[in-house]
């Protein structure tokens, strides 16, 4: 009995060591991070949507390219750091990264689809057409589909850690896809315009850099925080299926023992 | 270690791979990845006058006639031109000089008749005043920006 209990203590430590260390770095970030982020907002959406210059060609139009930008930026950037995440559990068997990862998911999913709503809904006007097939925006969906395989993969086992290595390789295989949706607009011709950095710079206005910028470090924080706030409930959620499995040992233990 | 390092490097290899077969299809599907097709590409190759494809390029200055609702202009990649036939609403950002990809198909008297135009637009983002100024003292012109159809990327 005692042996049966012991074990599932030990691999409970195991698994929650490092946890405790990261923890305690994150729940510190956890208030600057979501106060930066309100900050940020509360700065940065009425300079976006009010107060900066409208384009020369789109007009008030333009506003939208202050939530679509970032959320692109963010999708790309989230799922890199899916990936490495994924690649680090699966090399090194590191429970947090795969941890990271599994709370990143939902999030990045949601920046990719508020990424394509903005684009379709600034393209009816702009381009005259909500969506083409072009290899931005192919590739982008293609990065939305692979946030949902991952959730859905990861859900899909009946043992959890065989449900993690799935989603994992499946990460990694999608990570191709990151160089392929960044460079489309160089090595194709689409229909999607090139990115606004170059060598040169910025081609954009330095009024309307503030407002981009503003919304980016919302966006980030407001990741930060979040997938904070992910990490703490999955960590509880885990302790207490720890919990449910320990205490069943300890009942089922004195029958099997006699 | 030894089993931590055979897994990075197994990591390793499959990315290198699936990497690697990933750009060797993505070069092989290029002419259907690539959105519209220039006029010097439409003009090199032997389209079927039936076959639906996208050609882009820039409106050339002063060849937009408007008829009611007929239109009919020329897209020029500045090396080659193709006069299009079009029917129909135009983007707001359909203008002489302006990036546009049209889908449709080549008429018999090789004039492309469109069934949709869709605008293109640039990566240059600035407030009105900025571009009247930069206009004014000639250091920058509408539609110059290279985002359009470029011709060098066209060629391959």
């Amino acid at each position: 009995m005692g042996a049966s209990v012991g074990q599932g203590w030990n691999f409970d430590v195991h698994r929650f060591a490092n946890p405790t260390q990261f923890m305690r770095i994150a729940n510190a970030i956890f208030p600057w991070a979501a106060g930066l982020s309100a900050l940020l907002f509360v700065v940065g959406l009425p300079i976006a949507l009010v107060t900066s210059p409208a384009d020369y060609q789109q007009g008030e139009t333009v506003r939208i390219f202050y939530l679509h930008a970032p959320a692109a930026y963010m999708c790309m950037m989230v799922y890199g750091i899916m990936a490495v995440g994924s690649a680090a559990y699966l090399i090194w068997r590191h429970p947090m990264a795969n941890l990271v990862a599994r709370a990143s998911a939902p999030l990045g999913a949601i920046f990719t689809a508020l990424c394509l709503i903005c684009g379709m809904l600034w393209g009816q006007p702009m381009w005259g057409t909500f969506w083409v097939w072009d290899a931005r925006l192919t590739s982008t969906l293609i990065l939305f589909f692979l946030y949902l395989g991952y959730i859905a993969l990861g859900d899909a086992f009946e043992d959890p850690e065989r449900g993690d290595k799935a989603a994992a390789i499946l990460a990694l295989v999608g990570s191709v896809n990151l160089p392929i949706i960044k460079f489309s607009v160089d090595w194709w011709n689409t229909l999607h315009q090139p990115s606004i950095m170059s060598k040169k710079g910025f081609s954009v206005d330095a009024g309307m850099l503030l407002p981009l910028f503003l919304m980016l470090g919302a966006f980030i924080t407001f990741y930060i925080a979040v997938l904070i706030l992910r990490l703490r409930s999955e960590l509880l959620a885990a302790k207490i299926r720890n919990a449910r499995l320990s205490q069943v040992a300890v009942n089922h233990a004195p029958q099997a023992a006699e | 270690m030894t089993r931590k390092r055979r897994r990075l490097y197994f990591v390793l290899l499959g990315l290198l791979g699936l990497g690697a077969g990933t750009a060797l299809m993505l070069t092989a599907f290029q002419d259907n990845i690539v959105f519209f097709f220039s006029p010097s590409e439409v003009a090199a190759r032997h389209i079927a006058p039936q076959q639906r494809f996208r050609v882009g390029g820039l409106v050339e200055t002063g060849s937009v006639v408007k008829n009611g609702e007929n239109v009919s202009f020329a897209v020029t990649d500045m090396s080659a031109t193709l006069k299009v036939q079009y029917q129909g609403l135009l983007p707001d950002l359909f203008r002489e000089g302006q990036g546009i990809v049209a889908e449709g198909r080549m008429g018999p008297d090789g004039i492309f008749v469109a069934h949709e135009v869709l605008a293109k637009h640039d990566e240059n983002y600035m407030p009105r005043e900025v571009a009247d100024a930069l206009k004014k003292s000639g250091r920058w012109q509408e539609g110059e920006g290279k985002s359009t159809p470029h011709p060098t990327t066209a060629t391959e």
